[in-house]
């Protein structure tokens, strides 16, 4: 499998791990109310959808960065890979 | 029809024409009481323990493909019960007594090997965590045996005992570990459900559940609709796909393992083998072909194939642990599809849904539990009650701190 690194090009998915499901992002509010079942949720709870799947993935043999892949779990066609630090900013993580 | 040493010289003497179909091909009724979803090894030994063991009448077993066409035809057919912690090892332990007496339960050879399980450990600490499995293995009435470096060399003097980086330096033996012919264990269990008038339903995809006040009444099928008293779920591989279905999320990912088939050699191995070092196990079929496996690819997949860097890894390891295996063609090698759970061990459970009833997340352990599995389905598909030795495998674990993490890896199902 090649995974498209947006700042490095094509490069082998065995230089990289693999975390999960991109919703792993999403980390809950540990002060909010439900906070318990949220992170329930968030920790053990998976789509695992057969089609396409958005995921983690960490360049450790490369550039240590996180990109969220998108692949299709019954195929392992790529379509889409971003850097996971773009995806979070874009949702109003971090400074 | 039964099976018998006289029939088959019978059948010799008269043409081979007096055998028939190990199991019927029905139409599916409009409804049944019993309704299995996956006719793998564990939903065909749930609707035979169900009219077998608890008398009850008509099942039907829904299988989107064809009787052995899944993973119970796609593992390594290893057999033991060497787990270390007690919501696994009775478990374990119960199915392991079932296979010692299921091929005169259902009358069919399964060809069940106990040639002994061998794990090797190649550091002090290894060896510690082993005297410690097979103490708590002997607490709850299993075999098991530890073994120094030169009663392993009595067993498999071939391996690589000095190797420089991992030198062998004992090992956990279960005497009463060993192989299943696979197959047989599909096809016995559906003859002997059939026999016993369930219906098995071919090439019949679940494509959605009938769920009215909270209760289940039926399911949507490529072969019509099927009212149903009770559904019973054993699709590992596809359970987060079914179950989606009833508006459920589950803790397990699909992820792909290997496995892997050499030519046909002579009688060479003793018995089942696994490697301390790597992620590598072996063990020699009745035809003589090396059966062989390693980890998991490590993403998400519903594909049953892999990728070819995990076909390395696995035959470094193979030739780390035994370089005869060098000298051996790789003849096969195919991918199955698991039910990777949050912490590495089964669910079998009701769910929110009245009458439906959830069996998966084996991970790559799924066919040694097939009977008890099988049996413990069934208990709480007719008693509504969990069988004693499944207790534990409850869905609400993860949410009450009660995981039953072998591997203590935490909630990352790649590395389970």
């Amino acid at each position: 499998m090649i995974i498209n690194h947006p700042l490095l090009g094509p490069r082998d998915a065995q230089e990289f791990t693999y975390l999960g499901d991109a919703n792993l992002i999403d980390r809950p509010d540990w002060q909010a109310d439900g906070a318990g079942q949220a992170f329930y949720e968030y920790l053990y709870l998976r789509d695992n959808p057969a089609g396409l799947h958005r995921e983690l993935w960490y360049h450790e043999q490369g550039d240590r960065s996180w990109l969220v892949v998108t692949r299709n779990i019954s195929t392992h066609e790529i379509t889409k890979v971003e850097l996971a630090r773009d995806v979070a900013r874009a949702k109003g993580r971090g400074k | 029809m039964r099976y018998s040493g006289f029939r088959v010289i019978k059948e010799a003497l008269t043409g081979h024409k007096g055998w028939q179909p190990a199991w019927r091909d029905p139409t599916p009724q409009a409804g049944y009481d019993f309704v299995i979803v996956g006719g793998g090894g564990h939903g065909l030994a749930t609707a035979y323990y169900l009219a077998k063991e608890f008398g009850k009448a008509r099942i039907a077993v829904l299988e989107k493909g064809y009787i052995g066409g899944g993973n119970v035809g796609r593992n390594t057919t290893i057999i033991r019960s060497n787990y270390l912690l007690d919501g696994n090892e009775p478990f374990y332990e119960f199915s392991m007594k079932l296979w010692e007496g299921l091929e005169q339960d259902f009358n069919y050879n399964a060809m069940v090997s106990q040639r002994g399980v061998l794990n090797l450990c190649h550091t002090d600490a290894q060896r510690d965590a082993f005297t410690r499995r097979g103490n708590a293995m002997r607490l709850n009435g299993v075999d098991a045996e530890l073994l120094d470096r030169e009663g392993v060399r009595k067993i498999a003097p071939f391996l690589n005992f000095d190797n420089a980086r991992f030198p062998i330096k004992g090992g956990l033996l279960q005497p009463r570990g060993g192989t299943v012919r696979h197959d047989a264990v599909a096809w016995g269990y559906a003859r002997g459900a059939d026999q016993r008038g369930v219906d098995i339903i071919q090439n019949c995809e679940v494509t959605g559940m009938r769920i009215e006040n909270g209760r289940i009444k039926g399911l949507e099928t490529t072969r019509g609709f099927i009212g149903a008293a009770k559904v019973g779920v054993a699709v590992a591989g596809s359970s987060s796909r079914v179950m989606a279905h009833a508006g459920m999320r589950l803790p397990i990912e699909s992820h792909v393992l290997q496995a892997f088939v050499s030519e046909g050699l002579k009688p060479v191995l003793p018995g089942v083998i696994t490697y301390g070092a790597g992620h590598f196990y072996v063990s020699q079929s009745d035809k003589g072909g090396l059966v062989f496996g390693g980890d998991i690819d490590g993403y998400n997949s519903y594909a049953q194939r892999g990728g070819l860097a995990v076909v390395e890894d696995v035959c470094e390891g193979g030739m780390s642990l035994m370089p005869m295996i060098g000298r051996a063609r790789l003849l096969r090698i195919w991918g199955g599809i698991m039910d990777m759970s949050m912490d590495g061990s089964p669910i079998i459970d009701r769910t929110h849904v009245e009458g439906l009833y959830f069996n998966g997340g084996w991970c790559y352990g799924g066919f040694k539990a097939t009977p008890a599995s099988g049996w413990s389905f069934a208990h709480l598909l007719a008693t509504d009650t969990p069988h004693p030795t499944a207790r534990a495998y409850r869905f609400d674990r993860f949410q009450k701190g009660l995981m039953i993490d072998e591997k203590g890896m935490g909630a990352q199902p790649n590395l389970h």
